[in-house]
């Protein structure tokens, strides 16, 4: 009986849409938070863009000078000269050395959860991932500042000098002068981005088949063999976007590495020795420049880089994932 | 540490929003004093300027001019130690104005009250430095009180207590790179600069460096402000920076520096104001025109005799010479 009422209602609703269905107000919210999305998306490139290029256009700035390695962005001190090159350096250098620690760590650890680990150990390592991924970023400046900058400067104050007997010295590394430095970022930043990769890349690792798995155990192979030629390369691309979402947050990071990395605007000399990077920068000098000025719109230019990094990135995500979906 | 006063200021703005909601609650206009509280000198209106005797002012400030409204100062952190001290003195005696103070730099302070977000920009240098002069014609400068700064090192530096201009000069441009060349230990030089666009150090190079190009690289670093150079000073071995005295000053910090003469001169208060300390600067307050109502009242309370007589000196500041 209920059966019937239930058909005869879906049938006569068919029939005639009530006022509220033709209306469809839950489509149109939805529709309306998607616009209004795209539209602060489009005004915020925009608004960035057009504050980016004013350095170039309002102040007459040549734009090969951004690729210059000198900052003097003051023109009370004489002719200003905005070469971007130090901090653009410095980020891609800070970044890249926090990859290299990070993503076998990072990686080897998501192995471990979704093919070794027994129950009980991922219960306790995924919950404290998740909280690694809670502590706000001033918090590992913090400890930077506090623990790393001066076990840095302590530890390694000499000179790192690698000399054969008859060739003589092949390079010298300056020692840690003051701790504050292009590795201290890289440190920080590396245990800041490890849980982005290794959780993204554990999700990439839990979408193989089970049947790949079985497959090739039963074929006789080590896990060490199956890691290695079958679960690794399955989950390349997944592993590849794990490590372009973490250098995406590096690249993005401010606080934690203006804290350490001791903010010296010249071009990164040694990895012992003090670096900046565009984001501690602008947030360096946003405060006491004014709007309208060049000194403040060569920061926008530095946002303008910095979001054509991530653009960057973004896509980069997207051809990755595609090129999955093909194979 | 830039972050960590922005989010200081970030939490002042919500709790005063929060004040502001909870006396709107408690009253039907915010604009309007709460009728209940007993304060006979608040006018009715926000913008009434009323100068009264004021027969039940309570007793200790008879001369402040209460006005109440709202206004908010964003500007220099070298004074917002002053302003914010100045502004709970004035919400004291005035319980229906309410005084925001923020921080977020001088060349915030500078565009926003030119832009007439704010109602007051502290600025440690003059506008005109910072803004073409149209804009900065448009604004007022009100100089309330007088600030310095002094050099500092790490404990570790002993033996160096005073360091002449010339010496600074050579330490800052990089010429002297070791503490043994000034008679202090052996032991490397660390610079810790402000940022470039920084008023201290603008006000330090033209005092002291007479403009001279300081030095870059591995000896060098930057922080973000007064807080953030103190910690690293402290943290890191033979590193000399330049500080306010307020932050000197605080207990806090005071045990673990070692600050110097300048040119065999003390870095005193009682120094800046007879003028044998050199390395001092105008405290600039700005207002978009003449003040008006809170803001010119406040401004007014700031050269009072409550702020400069005792507010100013408890902050190591210098009172404005008359």
């Amino acid at each position: 009986m209920a059966q019937l009422t239930g058909a005869y209602r879906a049938a006569r609703l068919r029939a005639a849409p009530s006022l509220r269905e033709r209306i469809d107000i839950p489509r149109r919210v939805a529709f309306a938070a998607a616009a209004s999305m795209i539209f602060i998306v489009v005004l915020l490139l925009g608004f960035i863009a057009w504050q980016g290029i004013q350095l170039f256009v309002k102040d007459g700035t040549p734009v090969g000078q951004i690729l210059s390695p000198t900052w003097q962005p003051d023109s009370t001190s004489g002719p200003t000269n905005f070469g971007l090159l130090p901090f653009i350096a410095g980020t891609v250098y800070v970044t890249a050395v926090a990859l290299l620690i990070s993503t076998p760590i990072s990686v080897g650890l998501a192995l471990f959860l979704s093919e070794v680990a027994p129950q009980w150990a991922r219960a306790i390592v995924q919950p404290a991932l998740e909280i690694f991924v809670g502590i706000p970023s001033v918090v590992w400046g913090w400890l930077g500042i506090t623990i790393l900058v001066p076990f840095l400067s302590s530890t390694f104050h000499d000179d790192l000098v690698l000399s054969l007997p008859i060739v003589g010295n092949i390079f010298t590394v300056p020692g840690f002068l003051t701790g504050f430095s292009w590795m201290a970022g890289s440190l920080v930043l590396s245990i800041m981005i490890l849980p982005t990769i290794t959780s993204v890349s554990y999700d990439s690792f839990r979408a193989i088949p089970q049947e790949l798995r079985t497959g090739s155990l039963a074929l006789g192979t080590t896990r060490w063999q199956a890691i290695r030629h079958i679960l690794l390369p399955s989950a390349l691309s997944g592993v590849m976007t794990a490590v372009v979402l973490g250098m995406t947050r590096a690249a993005g990071e401010a606080l934690a590495v203006q804290m350490v990395i001791g903010n010296s605007p010249t071009m990164p000399a040694a990895i012992t020795q003090p670096v900046t990077t565009l984001t501690s920068q602008i947030t360096l000098d946003m405060g006491n420049t004014v709007f309208g000025e060049p000194w403040q719109d060569a920061l926008w230019t530095m946002s303008l880089v910095l979001l054509i990094i991530s653009i960057t990135s973004v896509v980069l995500v997207r051809v990755i994932n595609r090129r999955k979906m093909a194979s | 540490m830039l972050n960590g006063t922005r989010r200081f200021g970030a939490l002042a703005i919500a709790a005063a929003m929060l004040a502001a909601a909870c006396s709107s609650a408690a009253t039907p206009s915010p604009t309007t004093a709460p009728p209940v509280t007993p304060a006979p000198t608040i006018a009715p209106t926000a913008t009434m300027n009323t100068s009264t005797p004021a027969p039940a002012t309570p007793t200790p400030a008879p001369t402040v001019n209460c006005v109440a409204g709202s206004i908010t100062e964003a500007g220099s952190t070298a004074l917002q130690p002053l302003i914010q001290d100045a502004a709970t003195a004035y919400q004291g005696h005035c319980p229906g104005a309410t005084i925001t103070v923020t921080g977020g730099g001088s060349g915030t302070g500078l565009s926003q009250v030119a832009g007439g977000s704010v109602q007051i920009g502290a600025s440690d240098v003059l506008a005109n430095t910072k803004l073409a002069t149209p804009v900065a014609d448009t604004l007022v400068d009100h100089v309330v009180c007088r600030q310095g700064w002094i050099v500092v090192t790490n404990l570790d530096v002993t033996g160096v207590t005073n360091l002449t201009t010339q010496q600074n000069i050579d330490i800052w441009t990089g010429k002297d790179t070791n503490w043994s060349q000034v008679g202090g230990p052996n032991l490397p030089i660390i610079l810790i600069f402000r940022p470039q666009s920084s008023g201290t150090r603008a006000t330090f190079k033209k005092i002291v460096l007479s403009g001279a190009t300081e030095a870059t690289g591995g000896q060098t670093l930057t922080e973000d402000s007064n807080g953030a150079v103190t910690t690293a000073v402290t943290k890191t071995n033979g590193a000399v920076s330049v500080i306010g005295f307020s932050y000197y000053n605080a207990p806090a910090n005071k045990p673990l520096l070692n600050g110097l003469q300048l040119d065999g001169v003390n870095a005193t208060i009682a120094n800046v104001g007879n003028g044998s300390y050199k390395l001092a600067a105008d405290g600039n307050l700005y207002t978009l025109g003449a003040a008006t109502g809170l803001s010119a009242a406040f401004l007014q309370f700031m050269m009072g005799p409550e702020v400069q007589g005792t507010i100013i000196p408890n902050d190591s500041y210098g009172p404005v010479s008359q």
